[in-house]
């Protein structure tokens, strides 16, 4: 199983109903369908990742959520809104989070950390902006369109008085090193946060 | 809806090798004694319903899919009557073989509705009251009365449960009605290109396509058979305006844009432009195939369909009666059943907790996306359905 998936599982709970914000593939879904019996809806926009979440069983329904956002879905229906890795995609990520707290009781969000030591290295000595394994896309036609380091997400919540329940900072592998737990926002490159009302 | 999308000159067998044709099919007729109670507050006394199948039922009857037609189709869905068919059945190019609802695990049902044209009894047949043809006495049909209908073929066939109820268009509101009246009679539910009802825009259309046939003078208030005449001019530009709302600006410029038929204009009001006689030997053909009763019987139905009414107006509420899993298909260019039409059936579904899988398949067609094999609509389709395969050979 994906490793970022694997940070995820023990805070979903057995039998509850999850949203997948840009399910990708299904792959967590199903692993959640199999292992925790959820009932669970992915939203998808890739078509071809959307066959691979039917193939697999999956509900997921195809829908953009920056053209569509998510006024179809009902408040609190959810126990958990899920969005691994697309929240730096979407065209207002903080409408995004307020949102996933509207339908959710509970919401968990990853993203890259753009105040990773390697990140600040990239600019600071090659005066780009930065390129890696996990952002691979050139500043001019990356989907990531709205990059954060830990802090400015941190902020935002503070802002919208959304709590922090749970933060893992993970490596680029995915476990979580000494270094990155001690300095998260330079060390850590990945993020998995658990967020509630 | 235009049914000849597989227009072919090879030969049956040449057509079954190459593409996985069910082969020859012979229609069988089931005849019910039982009184059916219809939502209008008749009583259809006793009734033929013609159907064929296809692929075999398992040992534990748990593979079997039923398919809901549209508005002028019938029990034919795949396959041919006879050697000498050119065309296959209007689905052809989904059943089969290999195929999405593929006849290697499924065992297909396909009958022609009550009120249609084709076998079943309908307008053109005879009323056993009154020994004439029913005509315009044959009582108005519901979506509802259909499936009513439907589950008294499932119960002669001896199918407890469908592994899938599937359709498009008006055969999709079919599939959308089992799973609200009779849930636990199905697992799954295949709505394509359909919609939870019609708008005010699609009545309107239907209501011309209606005024079509009734305004033409041999109609004579629907008993033209004693006439032995047919309204066919009212029907035919009732099948010409119908056509329209089938294809899209797209599909229809791609296909004719401004071609003539001549180099040179004529200056005058015969035709000048391939969409005009294409449009006109559409409408012509139908008319002589098609009855004009049944239309004018099949638009009502149409109109009619709301079943959130039955449930105090929510559809939400009415998709809390349902125990099946959901699929639902919308294409990009439908501008009868466009994809907003699905996706208020799916935002209800997902309200009332029911698992749904929603697809807008970008295509050009128009609403007769659904019968045309387009490369994205298959790959779904069949991915859904062998979703069902393993979950019945689980």
């Amino acid at each position: 199983m994906r490793a970022d998936l694997k940070l995820i599982e023990p805070w979903i709970k057995s039998g509850s109903q999850v949203m997948d914000l840009g399910c990708g593939d299904g792959t967590l879904l199903a692993h959640l369908q199999k292992c925790k019996q959820v009932r669970g809806y992915g939203l998808e926009i890739d078509e071809k990742q959307i066959t691979r979440c039917i193939e697999k069983g999956v509900s997921v329904i195809e829908h953009d959520l920056d053209s569509k956002g998510l006024k179809r879905f009902a408040d609190q229906q959810f126990d958990t809104v899920i969005m691994t890795q697309a929240l730096q995609a979407v065209r207002r990520p903080d409408v995004m989070l307020e949102e996933m707290l509207r339908l959710g009781k509970q919401g968990i969000v990853t993203f890259p950390n753009f105040g990773y030591w390697r990140c600040r290295h990239y600019l600071l000595w090659k005066g780009k902006m930065p390129m890696s394994k996990s952002l691979p896309h050139r500043w001019y036609n990356t989907p990531n369109i709205h990059l954060c380091t830990f802090k400015d997400f941190e902020e935002l919540c503070a802002q919208k008085k959304i709590k922090i329940l749970n933060r893992t900072v993970v490596d680029a592998q995915f476990t979580q090193s000494r270094f990155a737990k001690m300095w998260p926002n330079l060390f850590a490159e990945f993020a998995v946060y658990r967020i509630a009302r | 809806m235009s049914n000849q999308r597989n227009a072919t000159n090879h030969s049956p067998e040449q057509y079954d090798a190459l593409n996985h044709s069910v082969g020859i099919v012979t229609p069988q007729v089931q005849h019910f004694d039982q009184p059916l109670a219809l939502v209008s507050g008749k009583t259809l006394k006793q009734y033929d319903l013609v159907y064929e199948t296809y692929g075999e039922l398992n040992a534990q009857r748990t593979n079997a899919v039923l398919i809901c037609h549209a508005l002028s189709g019938d029990h034919h869905a795949a396959g041919f009557h006879s050697e000498d068919e050119n065309k296959p059945g209007w689905w052809d190019s989904c059943i089969g073989p290999g195929k999405p609802i593929d006849t290697n695990h499924f065992f297909v049902v396909c009958l022609n509705n009550l009120g249609g044209c084709n076998g079943s009894t309908g307008p053109n047949k005879v009323n056993p009251d009154t020994g004439e043809l029913y005509g315009p006495d044959f009582p108005i049909i519901t979506v509802k009365d259909w499936v009513a209908s439907q589950v008294r073929l499932a119960d002669v066939l001896n199918i407890p449960v469908w592994a899938a109820v599937v359709g498009g268009s008006l055969g999709g509101m079919q599939a959308l009605a089992w799973s609200l009246y009779y849930p636990d009679r199905l697992k799954h539910a295949v709505v394509i290109a359909s919609t939870p009802k019609l708008t005010a825009q699609n009545i309107a259309f239907n209501e011309i396509s209606r005024k079509a046939i009734t305004s033409d003078p041999d109609f004579h208030q629907g008993h033209y058979y004693r006439f032995n005449t047919l309204p066919s001019k009212g029907l035919m530009l009732a099948r010409m305006i119908g056509h329209i709302t089938y294809l899209s600006d797209a599909s229809m410029g791609e296909k004719f844009g401004r071609e003539r038929k001549t180099e040179a204009f004529n200056y005058g009001y015969d035709v000048e432009f391939e969409v005009e006689s294409y449009l006109n030997y559409q409408g012509e053909r139908f008319s002589k195939m098609f009855d004009a009763n049944t239309y004018l019987l099949m638009t009502r139905v149409l109109d009619y369909f709301d079943p959130a009414s039955d449930f105090g107006g929510s559809l939400e509420k009415a998709f809390e009666q349902a125990t099946c899993g959901y699929f639902v298909v919308s294409f990009s260019t439908d501008w009868r059943f466009s994809p907003e039409r699905s996706e208020q059936l799916v935002e209800a579904m997902v309200k009332a907790g029911r698992p749904v899988t929603y697809a807008e398949v970008d295509a050009p067609y128009g609403h007769d996306a659904f019968l045309i094999p387009t490369e994205r609509y298959m790959a779904i389709f069949s991915a859904y359905m062998q979703r069902i395969v393993r979950e019945i050979e689980a």
